[in-house]
């Protein structure tokens, strides 16, 4: 356990379903024209808890992940987080109340280094204002140490020691996937979204991304809100599982009883509708 | 012919270095005046991918401002200090009503809105400061003027304008501050982020506005020192945007992403043109120095596409 890891209590251990809320979605709708890539979808994310968001192609996971850090703005429905209903927001305040997230195609800084990737993780933690930043020396510089040391911590933490200074843009695509998650890290966020952290992964390339996600929910007490293909790791990391498809909600639970659930077992076989 | 083209020029250099110094110089000074314009130009596509058809006009904007305030009884250090303000609210202004309208919109539409930009600021300055060109306000300024001259050996002399010296100084500082603050803090993180990935730099809690703001304020200040540099030389006008587009022809030999692309170009245009009118002109009756940029710039695009720093484009398929 390092430095990054230490300072982070570790989550208290309940059931899934009795944490305190940290984000509500309801009834949420989003429509681009005529097509719904959302219908009246309200779920709950818990304090603490690994959350998947699972369904087919198409299913509107995506969607609900930007509706969630303010990419799209829902036509219904409202969205509460931290006990206050949000108002329409853009990104980059759903970043500074915590939301951090990665991307389904990874959108790293690919003409950037490793460090630089994830220092720009911790723009919203530097303060020093733009005459500060033109002057470079002393209140700016200091910042900058400062957030650097938290920085290789996370290096640390997601063992790519060796890749610090590499642009991003040369690494090989399971690589470039840990240093988004890294990113996101640096934001030490509340609530994480990973959208399909494992996608083109080898298997063993899966069990590090799977044991880091498992580590900073545990060690960092983040939330944690995932989107994935990969059944086999859902139902391993997650407490709780929602289902979609068609845009529609067609299940919510344990991940055992979500297996079980007759209607998502015809969303994946493709039974007509 | 033959001779004309390929042995006579090169005779001429040897046989008179003085004047072929004084030509380099001529074309060092011209290019680095090319390098500052395109640096403008460079700023904003970087973060925004627009290409600001508006920088050619900004740079008049500004030597206009700073003219026009000093003749209306403002001291000259104190018309620098608010056109520096003014070209911040431009800047700002920019941002509020140009650029956040239509973020996520097509390139094309971006550059359309500085075409539109470009005939507002045409229409503006010449409301306020008048068409007629005027003098540059050099030596309230304390820029250096006169000339001196340096003899080579026995073999004759070159003369240096000291307002050329001044101006490749003021570039150099210009370029380098630029550059630390780019590579240094976490303002320039940001922009490289953004200029990298929209979506992820909004991830991250970068906020696009802030960025694009700051970047036409750092343009704008380039279009300040360009028109200063360029005014002195000959005089502040509306006719200086059209030498502005030369800037085209740098961007195209230095990449459009680049500020080293930018300063190399801006050389090898300076340097190419003078050359190319002094030594090669006669022999199609002169004159070439306004077009032989454009044709340098279009031997390049066979060769190299992406410009000699412009970024490699490279697919992962």
């Amino acid at each position: 356990m390092n430095a990054f890891v230490a300072d982070r209590a570790p989550a208290p251990v309940e059931d899934a379903g009795e944490r305190e809320l940290l984000l509500r979605v309801d009834n949420v709708s989003l429509a681009f024209g005529g097509v719904k890539a959302i219908t009246d979808i309200s779920f709950d994310i818990r304090k603490g808890e690994i959350r998947a968001i699972i369904g087919p192609n198409g299913a509107g996971k995506t969607s609900m992940l930007n509706v969630i850090n303010g990419f799209y703005h829902p036509q219904e429905g409202t969205i509460t987080w931290q006990g206050k209903v949000r108002r329409k927001m853009k990104p980059y305040e759903a970043a500074s109340q915590g939301i951090a997230r990665t991307f389904q195609n990874v959108a790293l800084f690919k003409g950037m280094t490793t460090l630089d990737n994830i220092m720009s993780g911790r723009s919203l933690k530097m303060h020093r204002n733009f005459f500060w930043q033109l002057l470079w020396r002393g209140p700016a510089e200091r910042e900058e140490i400062a957030h650097r040391r938290k920085v290789e911590d996370i290096i640390d933490f997601l063992e790519i020691q060796a890749i610090r200074k590499t642009p991003v843009g040369r690494l090989p695509y399971g690589l470039q996937k840990r240093v988004e998650l890294g990113r996101a890290l640096a934001m030490e966020p509340e609530l994480l979204l990973l959208d399909e952290p494992m996608a083109g992964m080898n298997l063993e390339e899966k069990e590090d991304m799977s044991r880091f996600i498992i580590d900073v929910n545990q060690e960092f007490g983040t939330t944690i809100a995932l989107i994935e293909h990969d059944m086999g790791v859902v139902m391993d990391l997650s407490d709780r599982v929602v289902v979609l498809d068609y845009g529609k909600k067609i299940a919510d639970g344990p991940p055992e009883e979500v297996q079980a659930s007759q209607a998502v077992i015809d969303a994946y076989l493709g039974v007509s509708h | 012919m033959l001779y004309d083209i390929f042995i006579d020029p090169f005779v001429q250099m040897y046989d008179m270095p003085d004047f072929f110094l004084q030509v380099l110089w001529e074309g060092f000074v011209a290019g680095i005046l090319y390098a500052l314009i395109a640096l403008g130009f460079v700023l904003i596509f970087k973060a925004s991918g627009v290409f600001n058809f508006a920088q050619g006009i900004m740079v008049v904007f500004a030597g206009l401002t700073l003219v026009g305030l000093h003749e209306n009884g403002v001291p000259a250090y104190l018309a620098l200090i608010l056109t520096i303000g003014v070209m911040g609210v431009l800047a700002y202004g920019v941002e509020r009503v140009v650029m956040r309208p239509l973020v996520n919109q097509p390139e094309i539409i971006l550059l359309m809105a500085t075409i539109g930009l470009t005939y507002f600021l045409v229409g503006f300055g010449e409301f306020v400061f008048g068409g007629e060109p005027k003098q540059m306000i050099t030596q309230e300024l304390g820029l250096p003027t006169g000339s001196t001259a340096f003899e080579i050996g026995d073999r004759g002399l070159i003369i240096l304008q000291h307002i050329d010296i001044a101006a490749a100084v003021i570039a150099v500082i210009m370029v380098t501050a630029l550059g630390l603050f780019f590579n240094k803090t976490r303002i320039g993180r940001a922009l490289r982020a953004v200029a990298d990935d929209h979506q992820a730099a909004l991830s991250v809690g970068i906020s696009l506005n802030q960025i694009w703001a700051i970047v036409w304020f750092a343009a704008g200040l380039v279009a300040l020192a360009t028109g200063i540099m360029w005014g002195a030389r000959s005089d502040v006008s509306f006719a200086l945007e059209i030498v502005a587009f030369k800037a085209l022809p740098v961007l195209i030999l230095g990449g459009f992403t680049s500020i080293p692309g930018a300063i190399v170009g801006g050389l090898i245009i300076g340097f190419g043109e003078k050359i190319g009118e002094l030594y090669w002109g006669g022999l199609v009756g002169g004159g070439v120095e306004s077009w032989l940029a454009y044709i340098i710039a279009l031997v390049f695009l066979l060769f190299r596409p992406q410009g000699l720093f412009g970024e490699r484009i490279i697919e992962r398929i």
